[in-house]
């Protein structure tokens, strides 16, 4: 299924139970079909009691919609969203100590003063960088840095949250229903939409 | 109140209504057996031989009464032992609940004498499963997985009991009610939904019901029967469903798939609207996906919606209860008029049942008669005529399932037990024995073969001391005939490891259980011995010596369309093209 014809990466969002066993079940419906799951991170909600996962797979429409189900089956999920069906950001944690020799630790700093990187640690010989951003992002600080040594390197795994939405259940546009004014305010919500997507704040690499 | 937590886990069973349990003491559950010893009741337990066993009874328990069904093992080696069980129910949407032993909690994980990852090994052969960290927390969980054993699509749920935990104290409060926020199975089908598969039925020319056992586990036989009347629809059962649709009826066409009839598998080809209720649309059943109804538009009504276009593209999906839905669907149908069709509508149904009649003349369930060897199809004809179809038949898995699936003339839900969906070796014993202890004013009859006798014949031990009338009807044929049969249809006929014969004297290991044992070698000496054990009290053990060259047809071979199955033993041709298509087992 991984390179089946209209394969593509989707990022699910689920909320689960906060209990022991649970990520196990989640990670042995895919190990089950034979199927990878590219990344996985998980952390506590709001609600203590519940936790939410964001798993990126790969997979035709077919493929998706069975893991969705198959995940609603599983009695301690609590929601599925695939968020690759909505507007939505995502963000990769990277930390990595690189090489600092006298000769590249400034190019070392102006590289990562490109990437809003933070230094987090110094010793005479080595940074050690944080950094966030979408995959492409990281992936380019980390080519970057690669020629000066990269010791060590971790990555979080992505997670992921819906725009404008409060829920993520529903497209914004998709909530304003029928009736006279939905049309004014659907074309309000989109250009407020598109405003968003221009705003270097929000989109892009220079966040 | 203080109690201790075994005694929590019994009052909780109390609780639940639950009146037997299947199982097997050992070091981590001994004090649920402790407390077992002077509790109040009524609470029986039924000693197995083997902890698979315990698992297979609870199942058989479960269909013949629609009950949750409970089994009891030990930790490490019976939990082990406990899965294919688990697995089974699994496949097959048992409601059971099976609980094991665990060691002490500050053992687990620490390689213990019989630890094993029981929660871990579980996991993805049950509906859900539990791991009871504390005392307190023993009551709850039972209730919830009752709750959610039974509800829903129905499935085992398994509970693992660290020992000391059964030791502790704890308040006893049994909840009431139980609030999952993250399970809400869905019964009433979507209004509109149903509606569209009543307009798709009221358009339909040559509608087929493809019926599975979830029509079974909601009791929506009545239901069925009313809607395949009122339309008019043939009704074609999956293994799963026997029963759900008598087989006697005018629309019945019996089982479709691998080894299903001629007509339902030509029926299902040429039809123009499915309509599935309770079925999966499993790989035996489907053939080759391509060609399973290729022209028809598709309603699936599934409890589960992960099952709803799984395999098959459906066009009308409806989530729900079979039985909800159906109702409903009939409704609808009132609505639309389909009491008094259009003459054309008439017509065409008309012409259309004449074809599946067509069909099911050409090509019956059939056998040659030898004077000589005995027939397996034939035991199982005069099983039907000696029961009157009021048996609860039970099975093992092999050529006598399909046999009996084929030749038995079904006319009650949850009267037919057999490994659907995993096809297990060795259930046929202990799901009798389970099928028994739910119905004891029924003739329970195990068809089995001689290579699924074996996988679980220490069993004839629990029967006897419970003195479980079981009619055991073994279709010997010396060895794995299935297996046989596809080695000499697909590979060739070369045959390797499938003789059996040097398998015990059945006759004297029944005796030497303690049962009764019957032989039966000649084709007129079938009758007499049937008549004798089904008139004799207690457990019975027929061994029926069958011609071992009988194969089971029609037939499909895996991976192939089930419009091209094979009637009959095929010639040297038609077998290289078989071996040449065979695209797996």
């Amino acid at each position: 299924m991984q390179n089946g014809q209209g394969a593509r990466k989707h990022t699910i969002a689920v909320l689960v139970e906060n209990k022991f066993g649970v990520l196990s079940r989640v990670a042995g419906l895919f190990s089950a079909r034979g199927y990878n799951i590219e990344s996985l991170s998980v952390g506590e909600t709001l609600d203590p009691t519940v936790s939410r996962m964001t798993l990126v797979v790969r997979g035709d429409e077919f493929v998706i919609e069975q893991v969705v189900k198959q995940l609603h089956k599983l009695v301690d999920v609590i929601k599925v969203i695939d968020l690759t069906k909505e507007n939505h950001v995502e963000r990769e944690l990277v930390l990595m100590r690189v090489n600092a020799e006298p000769q590249h630790r400034t190019e070392i700093l102006r590289t990562a003063d490109i990437f809003r990187a933070k230094v987090v640690d110094v010793t005479p010989t080595t940074f050690t960088l944080e950094v966030t951003g979408d995959e492409s992002k990281l992936d380019a600080i980390i080519e970057l840095l690669r020629p000066v040594g990269i010791q060590e390197l971790v990555r979080t795994g992505k997670v992921a949250i819906a725009r404008g939405s409060k829920t993520a259940r529903r497209r914004p546009e998709e909530r304003l229903g029928k009736g006279p004014d939905a049309e004014r305010r659907r074309r309000e919500l989109t250009n407020q939409l598109d405003e968003q997507s221009r705003d270097p704040r929000v989109v892009g690499f220079a966040d | 109140m203080k109690l201790s937590g075994a005694r929590i886990v019994l009052e909780s069973l109390k609780r639940e209504g639950v009146d037997v349990v299947f199982g097997l003491p050992g070091g981590a559950v001994l004090p649920i057996y402790d407390a077992l010893y002077d509790f109040p009741g009524p609470l029986r337990h039924v000693l197995v031989r083997q902890e698979a066993a315990a698992g297979h009874a609870a199942e058989g328990y479960a269909r013949v009464s629609g009950k949750v069904g409970v089994c009891m093992v030990t930790s490490g080696p019976a939990a082990t032992n406990l899965v294919t069980a688990l697995q089974d129910a699994y496949m097959d949407s048992m409601p059971i609940v099976a609980f094991t032993g665990q060691v002490p909690t500050h053992l687990i994980g620490n390689d213990a004498f019989q630890e094993a990852d029981n929660v871990g090994i579980t996991r993805p052969c049950t509906k859900h499963n539990f791991l009871v960290k504390d005392p307190k927390d023993i009551a709850p969980t039972i209730k919830e997985a009752f709750y959610i054993a039974s509800t829903g699509r129905p499935g085992p749920v398994h509970v693992d009991l660290p020992k000391d935990i059964l030791i502790k104290q704890a308040d006893f409060d049994y909840p009431e009610t139980v609030h999952l926020r993250s399970y809400n199975p869905t019964y009433e089908g979507h209004p509109g939904q149903i509606r569209k598969a009543a307009k798709a039925i009221m358009r339909a020319r040559r509608a087929v019901l493809y019926v599975g056992g979830g029509v079974i586990a909601s009791d929506a036989a009545a239901e069925l029967m009313e809607l395949a009347q009122l339309t008019r629809i043939p009704v074609t059962t999956t293994v799963m469903a026997m029963g759900a649709f008598p087989s006697d009826h005018p629309l019945s066409m019996g089982m479709l798939g691998m080894h299903g009839g001629y007509a339902p598998n030509m029926a299902v080809y040429n039809s123009d609207l499915l309509i599935a209720v309770g079925a999966r649309f499993d790989d035996r059943v489907t053939g080759k996906v391509e060609f399973f109804a290729p022209q028809a538009e598709i309603i699936h009504i599934d409890i589960d919606p992960s099952s709803i276009s799984k395999n098959i593209k459906v066009h009308i999906p409806i989530v729900g209860d079979a039985r909800r839905v159906l109702a409903k669907l009939k409704g609808f149908l009132l609505e639309e008029g389909a009491g008094d069709p259009p003459a054309a509508t008439r017509e065409a149904r008309d012409s259309w049942l004449r074809q599946v009649l067509q069909w099911q003349t050409k090509h019956p369930f059939r056998y040659d008669w030898d004077d000589e060897l005995i027939k397996p199809q034939y035991v199982i004809e005069e099983v039907s005529n000696l029961t009157r179809g009021e048996a609860i038949i039970v099975t093992g898995v092999g050529q006598h399932q399909m046999w009996a699936a084929q030749h038995y003339r079904f006319r009650h839900p949850r009267h037919w037990l057999t490994s659907g969906g995993l096809g297990t070796m060795g259930y046929g014993l202990p799901a009798a024995m389970g099928a028994q202890v739910g119905r004891p004013d029924r003739l329970v009859v195990l068809i089995d073969g001689d290579g699924s006798f074996v996988m679980n014949s220490q069993e004839l031990a629990t029967i006897v001391e419970n003195q479980l009338p079981i009619k055991t009807v073994i279709i010997n044929n010396g060895g794995h005939g299935m297996v046989r049969q596809w080695q000499d249809v697909i590979y060739g006929g070369r045959f390797c490891s499938i003789d059996l014969s040097a398998s015990p004297d059945f006759v004297k290991l029944a005796e030497a259980y303690g049962a009764v044992g019957i032989r039966a070698i000649k084709p007129n000496e079938v009758v007499p011995a049937l008549e004798k054990a089904f008139a004799t009290p207690g457990p019975v053990v027929v061994d029926v010596m069958v011609d071992k060259d009988e194969y089971c047809f029609p037939m499909v071979p895996a991976g192939g369309a089930n419009k091209d199955m094979l009637l009959e033993k095929p010639n040297k041709e038609v077998k290289a093209k078989a071996a040449k298509s065979q695209t797996g087992f």
